[in-house]
């Protein structure tokens, strides 16, 4: 209903998936400005910073394509149509994923998936059979490990009401964070995303051993190919948060 | 006098409005400062590699950085203040109402959006610069001159702030709809405003552009003044004549829209 929706205005429609690309295409335009003064940034180059870039959006565009909706939740909450939801004969997390699905958020894939592309032509690498099959396998898990953070950030939202914000920073602040390569940032911060909240396995971790980088905080080799293992715990640890959350809902009898 | 009184009552309720939302604040508080610690740590990467970028020294970008943080929601620099509830009243046919009111409606929304403003620096500006001032190097002046001098550079960024959002709200008169004047406040504000990278360090003439279109006037300024890398008074003057030419430029607009206006029926 909220494709046909969109698509009754072709125009517009049009307009805003350029929009869409336009916004989230600026993070990119500001690292090339970057780029423009130096030639490599906390050691890696252009290419490889583009790689990162493109693994990040990509899998952040499809988690945001899927759940992205999980802002309305805060207000459906406050208004108290969130009620409705609850008493339809579906899961309510798939209504959800479903409410206002804006098929513009495909602007944000396309732009990740170009710079990926560029990316995988530009970066010097000498490809094995693993290192190939391991990006599809990033995209994935990623994409994955993000729709968890979106769903463990909606079922925060249940309980805290008007805080929608407080998932940006992780959502968001997550797919900008790994934009940049780990060795730009401070140990504890680094530990803190690859332990508390594991957004490394999106990609620091396996684009690592792709481009033949060391490790963030000297992890064995082994664990770029872990990322599939981290989705599914990040999931279930989502889920259990998620049946939390409805079971603590309490409606605000609006 | 009486129309004073009530400029300055509009104004308490834009700040009252924004300050109801408690839980929102916090959450933005939050958001702004996990934001400026990658910001930091990026451009600290950044100044490693060529020191001196721009003209400003470690401590100097990262001071710009948490200043960003603390401007982002307070100039509304993607969007988001008066503006958007101005086309959502443009668009419903409910302008109507407010065109009927005895009261000027630029002075209106510029009051109400003011208020506004003002609780977002406090609420939701300030935690975050503090914790920047607190955690990272910071380049702070240590005279209360250059903070009042600040004060000074914050407001006239205000005015020119609302004076682009109000000349895009406008525009709805003519389109109905304000979601692609939205998102071109979005990337404008975001990238001339300097969010993405300080704007003296965009390079070539593509920089020499960005620095004297009127977003300048919203980060870059306030930034320059507080670090004492710029005559307060020039800066003044750079802002005060945008603020002037953009709020000009909305009143000739508003006659001209006020005199097309046809009201939607609901």
């Amino acid at each position: 209903m909220w494709i046909r929706s969109a698509m009754t205005y072709r125009t517009s429609f049009v307009v805003t998936v350029f929009g869409n690309l336009a916004v989230t295409g600026l993070d990119f335009v500001g690292i090339l400005l970057m780029f423009s003064q130096v030639d490599s940034l906390g050691g890696w180059t252009l290419p490889e910073i583009a790689f990162l870039y493109g693994l990040s959006v990509t899998s952040f565009g499809i988690a945001d394509l899927v759940l992205g909706s999980m802002d309305v939740l805060g207000s459906r909450i406050r208004d108290g149509s969130f009620d409705i939801l609850l008493v339809r004969p579906a899961p309510v997390l798939a209504q959800i994923g479903a409410d206002h699905f804006a098929l513009r958020r495909l602007g944000r894939i396309t732009q990740g998936a170009v710079v990926l592309v560029w990316a995988l032509t530009a970066v010097d690498v000498d490809w094995s059979v693993a290192k190939v099959l391991l990006v599809p396998v990033m995209v994935v898990s990623g994409a994955v490990i993000f729709s968890a953070v979106f769903v463990a950030g909606a079922a925060f939202q249940i309980y805290a009401q008007d805080a929608s914000e407080v998932q940006n920073a992780f959502t968001y602040g997550g797919t900008t964070l790994l934009q940049y390569p780990p060795a730009v940032f401070g140990k504890d911060f680094v530990r803190g995303v690859t332990f508390m909240l594991p957004l490394a396995f999106v990609n620091w971790v396996p684009a690592s051993y792709v481009l033949g980088r060391p490790y963030p905080l000297e992890l064995p080799g082994w664990v770029a190919f872990v990322s599939p293992l981290v989705a599914v715990g990040c999931c279930a640890l989502a889920g259990l948060a998620w049946r939390a959350g409805l079971g603590s809902y309490r409606s605000t009898g609006s | 006098m009486g129309s004073g009184r009530l400029y300055a009552a509009v104004a308490a309720g834009g700040f009252r409005r924004y300050a109801t939302y408690r839980a929102a604040t916090l959450a933005g508080v939050f958001t702004n400062t996990v934001f400026g610690v990658i910001l930091v740590y990026t451009y600290l990467a950044l100044w490693d590699e060529k020191p001196h970028l721009g003209g400003y020294d470690q401590a100097q970008a990262v001071t710009y950085v948490w200043l960003g943080q603390c401007l982002y929601s307070t100039l509304a620099i993607q969007g988001g203040g008066a503006e958007k509830d101005l086309m959502d009243r443009i668009r419903t046919g409910e302008i109507a109402v407010d065109l009927y009111r005895p009261a000027d409606l630029q002075l209106w929304w510029l009051a109400s959006d003011l208020g506004r403003s003002m609780f977002q620096l406090i609420g939701r500006g300030v935690i975050p610069f503090a914790f920047g001032a607190l955690f990272f190097p910071m380049a702070l002046p240590t005279d209360v001159m250059s903070w009042a001098a600040l004060l000074v550079a914050l407001f006239l960024a205000m005015l020119v702030s609302f004076g682009i959002r109000y000349l895009a709200a406008l525009s709805a008169f003519w389109l109905m709809d304000g979601q692609g004047i939205s998102q071109a406040v979005m990337i404008l504000g975001i990238f001339c405003s300097g969010m993405v990278l300080p704007l003296n360090a965009f390079p070539g003439v593509f920089g020499d552009i960005v620095r004297v279109l009127p977003w300048a006037a919203q980060l870059q300024m306030p930034a320059d003044v507080l670090m004492g890398r710029t005559d307060p008074l020039g800066a003044y003057a750079f802002q005060a004549v945008w603020a002037v030419v953009l709020l000009a430029a909305g009143r000739l607009l508003q006659s001209a829209a006020t005199r097309r206006v046809v009201v939607q029926g609901g």
